[in-house]
């Protein structure tokens, strides 16, 4: 173990701002990118399929 | 000039028929949540590792820590950029669609990755440098990896035509991927701020044991990361280009039904 205590492990020996500056970003990033390409696949669905059905509705293919 | 008998094209064996659209849009459904997974678990061990067992740096202290971001991403942005510039080698040679679609599914990844080598870089630069940035080799060749994915990205996007969206993006994967040497030989090449490889395969590694074990584990997650995410982002890739098609329409209306 390489920590006293939590306190020291979050100063990061002083570096804290740039340590955890680098590892929020990246996890925002991460979780971000996550969410949008699920909900991409689940709109692209809901699109594909209102225009499919206004297709049909018209009568032409 | 032979023709291709008709089974072989049609319906071909083994992981070949894997290359059509149809067939690879379950594939991938099936294989991303485990890559997921995968990446998960080894994210979990690569930052117990990073954080608990590797000791402070006797001459950084523990700003070094970055590096357990910071090399892992700055790797994938190289190597999705490679892979990008593979597949649209393939997508042009061999015409196949689903290449181009997978080009397309990689980039956005490769730019949030590159992004993230410039930024952990920068946050790493200023302790240890003194400065957020430079203009040097290894730098500014890896910022100009980030506009050819953005120019990429924005290209493809723009062109309405599918067709020569496909190939007006695959010759800037190809033609940008010359730079993807120059950022890796830079730091060799040219006199920079930047260090040296860390990690070569011809020299012993110039870090502790523990420093190495956490940044391999890290770049492994990274891996299975870009891989899951590439997936899920070819499915609503293929959904879109293959909308005329009729497996489309049966796959909509399934899910259609299930909500």
């Amino acid at each position: 173990m390489q920590w006293e205590s939590w306190a020291a492990f979050w100063h990061m020996g002083g570096a804290a701002p740039f340590v955890w500056g680098s590892y929020g970003v990246t996890a925002a990033l991460i979780v971000a990118e996550l969410v949008l390409v699920i909900r991409r696949r689940k709109d692209t669905v809901t699109r594909l399929l209102r225009w499919r059905r206004a297709l049909g509705k018209n009568g032409v293919e | 000039m032979t023709t291709p008998s008709r089974a072989v094209t049609r319906n071909p064996e083994g992981i070949l028929r894997f290359a059509a659209p149809q067939q690879f849009y379950p594939l991938a459904g099936t294989l991303a949540p485990w890559f997921a997974q995968a990446a998960a678990v080894l994210t979990a061990i690569g930052l117990y590792i990073g954080f608990f067992v590797a000791p402070t740096d006797f001459q950084q202290g523990e700003v070094y820590r970055v590096i357990f971001i910071h090399v892992p991403a700055a790797w994938m942005s190289m190597l999705i950029y490679l892979v990008m510039a593979f597949w649209a080698a393939v997508g042009l040679v061999l015409n196949t669609r689903l290449s181009f679609i997978m080009c397309q599914a990689l980039a956005p990844t490769g730019a949030m990755f590159c992004f993230l080598a410039l930024w952990t870089g920068a946050l790493w630069g200023k302790p240890t440098w003194g400065t957020y940035w430079v203009w040097d080799a290894r730098l500014t060749s890896q910022l100009l990896l980030l506009f050819l994915y953005f120019g990429f990205i924005a290209l493809t996007r723009a062109i309405e035509d599918p067709r020569r969206a496909d190939r007006a993006g695959a010759i800037i994967a190809l033609v940008g991927a010359v730079n993807v040497p120059i950022i890796y030989f830079s730091v060799q090449w040219w006199n920079t701020l930047h260090q040296g490889a860390s990690v070569s395969l011809t020299k012993a590694p110039s870090m502790a044991t523990t420093m190495l074990a956490g940044m391999l584990v890290m770049a492994l997650a990274a891996w299975m990361y870009a891989i899951a995410v590439a997936l899920w982002r070819v499915r609503a890739l293929i959904l879109e280009r293959e909308r005329h098609t009729e497996w489309v329409g049966e796959v909509l209306e399934a899910e259609g039904r299930a909500r």
